[in-house]
C-alpha cells in the first residue's frame, strides 16, 4: 500500500494535475478569504468555508479522474493486480494519495487562521470544526470520484461523472423544498452533504455527520474494490 | 511448478479458453504457440491471477492462485503483452516501485542494478520511460518481471518490437534464465519457440491441439518418414547395398539427377540409418551428393494442425445441421413452405 501511495503522490506532481488542483484551490480560497475576512474586517472563517463547499465538490473530480482510469488505459493495472499486493491495499493506497493532496489544499485555511490570529482571535472551534468538515467532505467525495474512475478507461468521462455527482449533491438541497411527502423530504435531506457540512462550519462537532461522511467513504471504497473483483470474473 | 487443470474462460456465450490442462515442471521452458486471438494471453492472465477462470484451477508453486493469491503471485514474474509501464517515471523509479510492490527483502539498489545489467538497460536507468524506444520499454518490462528472481516467469510475446540483434540477446537471456526459472513463453513466431522452448503447447481457438517437443510434434505429423539421397554410383549395385543396410525398410529409385541417381529410403520405425548409410557408401567410394529427410518444420506442423482443427469443427457443424434437419419431419417442412 505504501508503494502505491508513494507512486500516486509522485504521479500527481509529475503531471500538472496536482499543481492545477492546488493553484485553482488556493486562488478561490484566497478570493473568499480576501472578500469575507480581510475586506469586511471579519475574524470568522465561516464565509471562506461556505464559499469553498461548491469549489471543493467541483475540484475533487480533477483529483480522482485519473486514479483508476489511467491504470486501466495503460494496462498498468496488470502490474498492480498480479503483484502480491491485495486489492484493498491497492485501492487504499490510491485513495490516501488523493486525500493527502486534498489535505495539502485545504490546509491553506489553517494559514488563513494564523494570519487572522496576528490581528484578532479567529475563533478556533469554528476553524477546526470547519476544517474537519472539509476533510470529511473530501474523504467522501474522493471515494465517490475514485469509484467513478474505476468504471471507465477514459479520464474525461471519469471527470464528467464526478462533476455529475457533485452537481447532484448541490441540487439535492433545492429538491427538498419542491417535495411534499415528508418521508421523501427527510430522505433527500439526509443525503444532503451541504447540511452536514454546515453544522461543522458552525463549529458543531456532530457525530452523525462524522459517521455519515465516513460511511459514504467506506461504501465507495468497498464498491471500488468490488468493481475490480467483478472485472476479473466477467 | 505450474499446474493448470480444466481451465475454461467464457465471455458471454463465447469461449476464450475451453478445458485447457497442462503442467510445467521445475526449470522447464514451455512455449505457448498459437495465432493471434487463440487464447494465449487469456491463459497467462489467468495463471498470474489478473483474470479469474470460469472453471478450472491453477496452482503455482503448490499454491492455488485463488485461495492463496498473495503467496502464488509472489512466485511469479509477469511480462504482459503490453508492458505495464508508467511513462511518467524514470526506469529507476519504476523498478524501485515494482520492487516495493513485490515486497522484496533484498538490497534494493544492488538488485535493481543487477537486473538492469542482465537485460541491458543500465545506460537508460535515469531516463523517463515515456522517452524510451519500444525495444527499451520491452526490456524495462522484462526487468520488472525479473525483479526478486521469482521461480516462475510468464512472458507474453517477450520479443515484440525488438530489432534482430536484441531478439537474439533476449532469446539467449531466456534460455539462460531457464536454468534457474520455470518459464512459460507465448509467441506466434514459430522460429522463436523452436529456438528457445524444448516443449511446445499449441493453442488454437481456445483449445490445446498439440503438446510435445518441436521434434516429436514434427515426427508425429510427418506421414511416412523418408530420407532422400542422391548417390553417385551404379544404379543396381547401389540399390542392393541400400537394401542391405540395417534399419532400411524399403528403397525406391526416383530417377537421375546431376549425373547420379536419387533414392527415397523408407527407414524402419525410429531407426536412424544416416550413419550406416554414410559408412557403407564411403567404403564403396560412392559419393553422397545430397541427403535430406522430409521432417515437417514446426511451421508446417502448425498449419497442418490448425487446418485439421478447423476441418473437424466444420464437419461437426455439418453433422449437427444434418441432425437438426433429420429431426424436422418432412410434413412440417412442407407446411412451412406453403
Amino acid at each position: 500500500m505504501k508503494a502505491v501511495l508513494h507512486r500516486e503522490l509522485s504521479a500527481y506532481f509529475h503531471s500538472p494535475i496536482g499543481y492545477v488542483f492546488l493553484a485553482v484551490f488556493y486562488f478561490f480560497s484566497g478570493y473568499f478569504f480576501t472578500l469575507t475576512c480581510l475586506r469586511s474586517m471579519n475574524a470568522s472563517l465561516s464565509g471562506v468555508f461556505a464559499g469553498l463547499f461548491s469549489i471543493l465538490l467541483f475540484l475533487v473530480p480533477i483529483l480522482t479522474m485519473r486514479l483508476m482510469s489511467e491504470d486501466l488505459r495503460s494496462k498498468t493495472d496488470q502490474l498492480l493486480l498480479t503483484s502480491p499486493l491485495s486489492l484493498t491495499g491497492m485501492v487504499l493506497g490510491k485513495y490516501l494519495a488523493a486525500l493527502l493532496v486534498y489535505l495539502l489544499g485545504i490546509s491553506i485555511t489553517l494559514v488563513f487562521a494564523l494570519v487572522i490570529s496576528t490581528m484578532a482571535s479567529p475563533h478556533w472551534p469554528v476553524v477546526l470544526g470547519s476544517f474537519l468538515g472539509a476533510l470529511l467532505l473530501g474523504m467522501a467525495m474522493i471515494a465517490i470520484g475514485m469509484f467513478i474512475s474505476s468504471l471507465t478507461q477514459n479520464q474525461v468521462i471519469a471527470a464528467v461523472g464526478g462533476f455529475g455527482a457533485a452537481l447532484f449533491l448541490i441540487l439535492i438541497d433545492g429538491l427538498g423544498s419542491y417535495l411534499t411527502n415528508e418521508t421523501l423530504v427527510a430522505l433527500v435531506m439526509s443525503l444532503s452533504f451541504y447540511q452536514r457540512f454546515q453544522s461543522f462550519a458552525l463549529g458543531i462537532l456532530s457525530l452523525s455527520g462524522v459517521g455519515f461522511f465516513l460511511g459514504v467513504s467506506a461504501i465507495f471504497i468497498f464498491l471500488t474494490v468490488r468493481v475490480f473483483e467483478k472485472r476479473r470474473w466477467s | 511448478m505450474i499446474e493448470v487443470k480444466g481451465l475454461t474462460k467464457r465471455y458471454g456465450v463465447k469461449y476464450a479458453v475451453e478445458d485447457v490442462s497442462f503442467s510445467v515442471g521445475e526449470g522447464e521452458i514451455l512455449g505457448l504457440l498459437g495465432p493471434n486471438g487463440a487464447g494465449k494471453s487469456t491463459i497467462m492472465n489467468i495463471i498470474t491471477g489478473y483474470l479469474s477462470a470460469t472453471d478450472g484451477t491453477v496452482t503455482v508453486g503448490g499454491y492455488d492462485i485463488l485461495e492463496h493469491p498473495g503467496k502464488a503471485k509472489a512466485h511469479i514474474g509477469y511480462l504482459p503483452e503490453q508492458p505495464p509501464l508508467y511513462l511518467d517515471m524514470t526506469v529507476e523509479e519504476y523498478l524501485s516501485f515494482s520492487f516495493q510492490l513485490k515486497k522484496l527483502r533484498l538490497n534494493k539498489g544492488e538488485h535493481i542494478r543487477e537486473v538492469c545489467q542482465k537485460v541491458g538497460i543500465e545506460e537508460v536507468q535515469s531516463r523517463r520511460i515515456g522517452n524510451l524506444s519500444r525495444g527499451y520499454r520491452q526490456r524495462v518490462g522484462l526487468a520488472q518481471a525479473l525483479l526478486g528472481s521469482p521461480p516462475v516467469l510468464i512472458l507474453d510475446e517477450p520479443t515484440v518490437g525488438l530489432d534482430p540483434r536484441q531478439i537474439t540477446d533476449i532469446r539467449n537471456l531466456i534460455k539462460d534464465l531457464g536454468k534457474q526459472h520455470t518459464i512459460i513463453l507465448s509467441s506466434h513466431i514459430l522460429p522463436e519457440v523452436q529456438a528457445v522452448c524444448p516443449r511446445v503447447v499449441m493453442i488454437h481457438q481456445g483449445h490445446i491441439i498439440a503438446d510435445g517437443s518441436p521434434h516429436s510434434l514434427a515426427n508425429s505429423m510427418t506421414v511416412g518418414r523418408r530420407l532422400y539421397a542422391r548417390i553417385d554410383g551404379p544404379k543396381e549395385q547401389v540399390r542392393s547395398l541400400l537394401e542391405q543396410i540395417a534399419g532400411v525398410e524399403e528403397v525406391e529409385e526416383l530417377g537421375p539427377r546431376e549425373g547420379a541417381f536419387e533414392w527415397a529410403i523408407l527407414p524402419k520405425e525410429e531407426a536412424d540409418v544416416r550413419r550406416p548409410l554414410f559408412f557403407a557408401l564411403s567404403r564403396k567410394r560412392w559419393p553422397l551428393l545430397f541427403l535430406q529427410d522430409n521432417e515437417m518444420s514446426l511451421e508446417e506442423v502448425f498449419l497442418a494442425l490448425t487446418a485439421r482443427a478447423e476441418e473437424q469443427a466444420r464437419l461437426a457443424a455439418i453433422e449437427m445441421r444434418d441432425e437438426d434437419l433429420e429431426d424436422e419431419s418432412p410434413g412440417e417442412a412442407e407446411e412451412e413452405i406453403v
